[in-house]
């Protein structure tokens, strides 16, 4: 036990007093605030440095009055079209927008003739500009005043409630909270599992290849060998799967607070939706409406169970890398080298993928769906399936019943790669197909 | 007392026998030659006194006790195929390896700056292996060995790949450790090597033990009375009942070397004196067979008094 402990802190201390692990660990979570920050940041200056842009107008309906818009500014040309393009031409202005006559019920025949090619969001401005004034045109047509108008928006939001057949509780909860909830926590499982996986592999790879393990396992076992080195990873995952959330939440937050916007979650995300309402005057959605969806976030994610699905969490982290781990390991033992490693490491990704996939194709769209609870329960897919579904509510018989065969899965991986990696290790310059593993699974030692 | 017995191990795989019902004694503050061709099962033999793989049927017992998990503390294992965590520390892999041997911390600390100390080496410590010079490497590995004070040190082909200079450092270092009680293994098919350090030899061949005994029993054993004598003239007569010609050649001008076997029973000096009274003796030897060449006559299936009789004739 003693020395399972020495290897466990051997590994953990190889990877940590790297510099590519501080390097890593400090610059991960840098980059995706980074990344926010540097979009936020061009969102705003764009939005400060608007440009707006000058249309030559040739109306041949007669039909508007121009005004101009946030983005464009426009000039009425008199004349005919003829003329108007020559005059464009030693012009500076965006473009030369022709009206033709026409029906307000039929709008077509508009043509934008410019020097560069307009953006497509200078086109959907622009279009958008016209569309609302034939749309003008219509109501004053059918005798529809803008109060009216106002009046015949509606916009329903249906509070969503979860009863609970056994006790009879009832819940408030939002799809796509739950949806969100899941999707994130998967992925973190999924990609916690594959990267530290291939570490361990890695490991044992260099193990065998320096030719130091045969001087280790002079002095422990091999078992404790292959256990310390999964665990001693492990927790550098776990150490920097903390420090990776405690910087990206603090870092998240020194670049929104710069950006002007306080700390506290709550307060940034009800300046974010001033701020979005203060920019799109011509939205539908009032301000209040906007308050009470923010507020029913909030409200859903108090009424989630957050302690649990943490608990679950942590629980299906660890148990589908043990899983895992322990195959990884036995692969390594089984190669020379990382190239050779390929044939063997494809049959312990596969499941973890088909996990990973039907996460975002089954597990997240229809968490209670007979598919998704097979992934859940069943031990190779579980770990990414079961936390796809958490936030949704489980029964707690199939929570139960799925840990005690991830437990079960593990324990039974593990005993089957121990067996392969005891004799796998020892072996050096052996050409290793799956037959000859059977044949170091069946040996006795 | 014995350092170690073996009794009747026998090893079986899948599709053959590697170790077949063999016992060895190693006598304790010994130096002790496993020998054996490639695949014999020496390497099979070592791992299981090592514990790392197990034996099917046989008994072991280790400074008295039956072999068990314990005594890995107590021996120290050089393989044959070795290296070091090449992006580990020199210091770090010291105190590593030998805590895993059972060795305290403090303990570990200690032995290993002594011998950086010993082999003049104390700045390696903080230097990784990947930046060591291959001989330097080996330095750390023989260090790693024997750092844990173990009373039973095998040596599997220890001098593979080191230069002379580390080479004979080593030997003095293991004639040190026999000093001061450690009891030696080595497995090796460097016959040198055996005729100068090994006290006691087996000899394995495909997976049976074939030889076993010190060496100068060994000799012994295959000691067939033979002498070679330089001398002057060709022609002497002896006793034909009791000498046997085995060959003559010239070596130059008159003075030729004779391989004589006498019968069982007559004494070298008895020899000499019947060869002085006939012809002018010029240098007298015993015919003692090398290891090697015991080695290669039994490993290529001689059986006993075939080898004597090729022995007499090399």
């Amino acid at each position: 036990m003693n020395k399972i402990l020495l290897i466990i802190q051997r590994e953990f201390l190889n990877r940590v007093q790297k510099k590519s692990f501080l390097l890593t660990t400090i610059l991960v979570p840098l980059i995706f605030p980074a990344i926010m920050g540097v979009m936020i940041y061009i969102v705003v200056k764009q939005s400060e440095v608007t440009n707006v842009k000058t249309i030559q107008v040739v109306d041949d309906s007669h039909k508007f009055t121009f005004k101009d818009s946030k983005d464009f500014k426009f000039k009425v040309i008199t004349g005919s079209l003829d003329a108007a393009k020559v005059a464009y031409d030693s012009s500076e202005d965006f473009g030369l927008v022709y009206i033709p006559p026409f029906e307000i019920s039929d709008p077509k025949g508009f043509t934008l003739l410019s020097h560069d090619n307009p953006t497509i969001e200078q086109m959907g401005s622009l279009e958008g500009y016209f569309e609302e004034q034939v749309r003008n045109m219509k109501l004053e047509q059918y005798k529809v005043d803008q109060a009216t108008l106002d009046a015949l928006k509606t916009d329903i939001s249906i509070r969503q409630v979860t009863k609970d057949a056994s006790t009879g509780e009832e819940k408030s909860s939002s799809s796509g909270l739950i949806y969100g909830v899941g999707f994130v926590l998967g992925i973190l499982i999924y990609m916690f599992v594959l990267i530290y996986g291939i570490q361990i592999m890695q490991g044992v790879i260099d193990e065998k290849t320096s030719k130091v393990v045969e001087v280790i396992v002079s002095s422990v076992k091999p078992f404790q060998l292959m256990l310390g080195k999964i665990i001693g990873i492990a927790s550098v995952g776990l150490l920097q799967f903390i420090i990776w959330i405690v910087l990206s939440f603090g870092v998240t937050s020194t670049v929104l607070a710069s950006f002007g916007l306080n700390t506290p979650q709550k307060q940034m995300m009800e300046q974010v939706s001033k701020q979005v309402d203060q920019a799109d005057q011509n939205s539908v959605e009032s301000k209040a409406a906007k308050n009470e969806d923010l507020q029913k976030i909030i409200f859903n994610w108090s009424q989630l169970p957050l302690a649990k699905i943490a608990a679950v969490f942590v629980f299906y982290f660890l148990g589908g890398y043990l899983l895992y781990g322990s195959l990884f390991a036995a692969v390594g033992s089984a190669v020379d080298s990382i190239q050779d490693a390929q044939q063997f490491q494809f049959p312990i990704t596969l499941p973890l993928l088909i996990g990973y996939m039907s996460l975002f194709i089954i597990v997240l769209r229809d968490p209670n769906s007979s598919a998704s609870f097979w992934l859940s329960i069943i031990p190779l897919t579980s770990p990414v399936a079961m936390v796809g579904r958490i936030a949704s509510g489980v029964p707690n018989w199939e929570l139960a019943l799925s840990m005690v065969l991830l437990i079960a899965g593990f324990l039974f991986t593990t005993w089957v790669a121990g067996r392969i990696y005891r004799v796998g290790i020892l072996m050096t310059g052996t050409k290793v197909n799956y037959k000859v593993l059977a044949k170091w699974f069946m040996t006795k030692q | 007392m014995e350092a170690l017995s073996v009794k009747n191990v026998t090893k079986r795989y899948t599709n053959h026998v590697a170790l077949d019902n063999v016992s060895i004694t190693i006598p304790e503050k010994s130096i002790y030659g496993l020998l054996g061709p490639n695949g014999a099962g020496k390497t099979t033999l070592i791992r299981i006194i090592n514990q790392i793989i197990n034996r099917d049927a046989g008994d072991i017992t280790l400074f008295g006790e039956p072999l068990q998990e314990k005594h890995v503390g107590v021996i120290g294992y050089l393989p044959e195929e070795r290296g070091l965590y090449k992006k580990l520390k020199i210091g770090d892999q010291l105190l590593y390896l030998a805590q895993l041997k059972g060795m305290s911390r403090a303990k570990a600390l200690e032995k290993s700056k002594e011998w950086l100390k010993k082999f003049q080496v104390t700045d390696w410590w903080d230097k990784k292996v990947e930046d060591l010079s291959k001989g330097m490497a080996q330095k750390v590995q023989f260090i790693s060995t024997v750092m844990h004070e173990p009373k039973l040190i095998i040596l599997d082909e220890p001098f593979s790949g080191f230069d002379p200079v580390n080479a004979k450092l080593i030997t003095e270092e293991i004639l040190g450790l026999r000093e001061r009680g450690s009891t030696i293994i080595f497995s090796t098919h460097r016959m040198e090597t055996v005729e100068d350090l090994c006290d006691d030899i087996a000899l394995i061949n495909r997976s049976k033990k074939i030889l076993e005994g010190s060496k100068k029993q060994v000799k012994d054993q295959f000691r067939s009375n033979t002498f070679l004598v330089e001398h002057h003239g060709n022609s002497f007569s002896l006793d034909p009942s009791r000498y046997e010609v085995v060959k003559q050649r010239l070596i130059e001008g008159d003075l030729y070397a004779t391989t004589l076997k006498a019968q069982q029973g007559i004494k070298p000096n008895q020899v000499i004196r019947e060869l002085i009274e006939k012809t002018e003796v010029s240098s007298f030897q015993e015919k003692l067979p090398s290891m090697a060449d015991i080695f290669i006559g039994l490993v290529q299936g001689e059986d006993e008094d075939a080898l004597r009789k090729h022995l007499q004739e090399v």
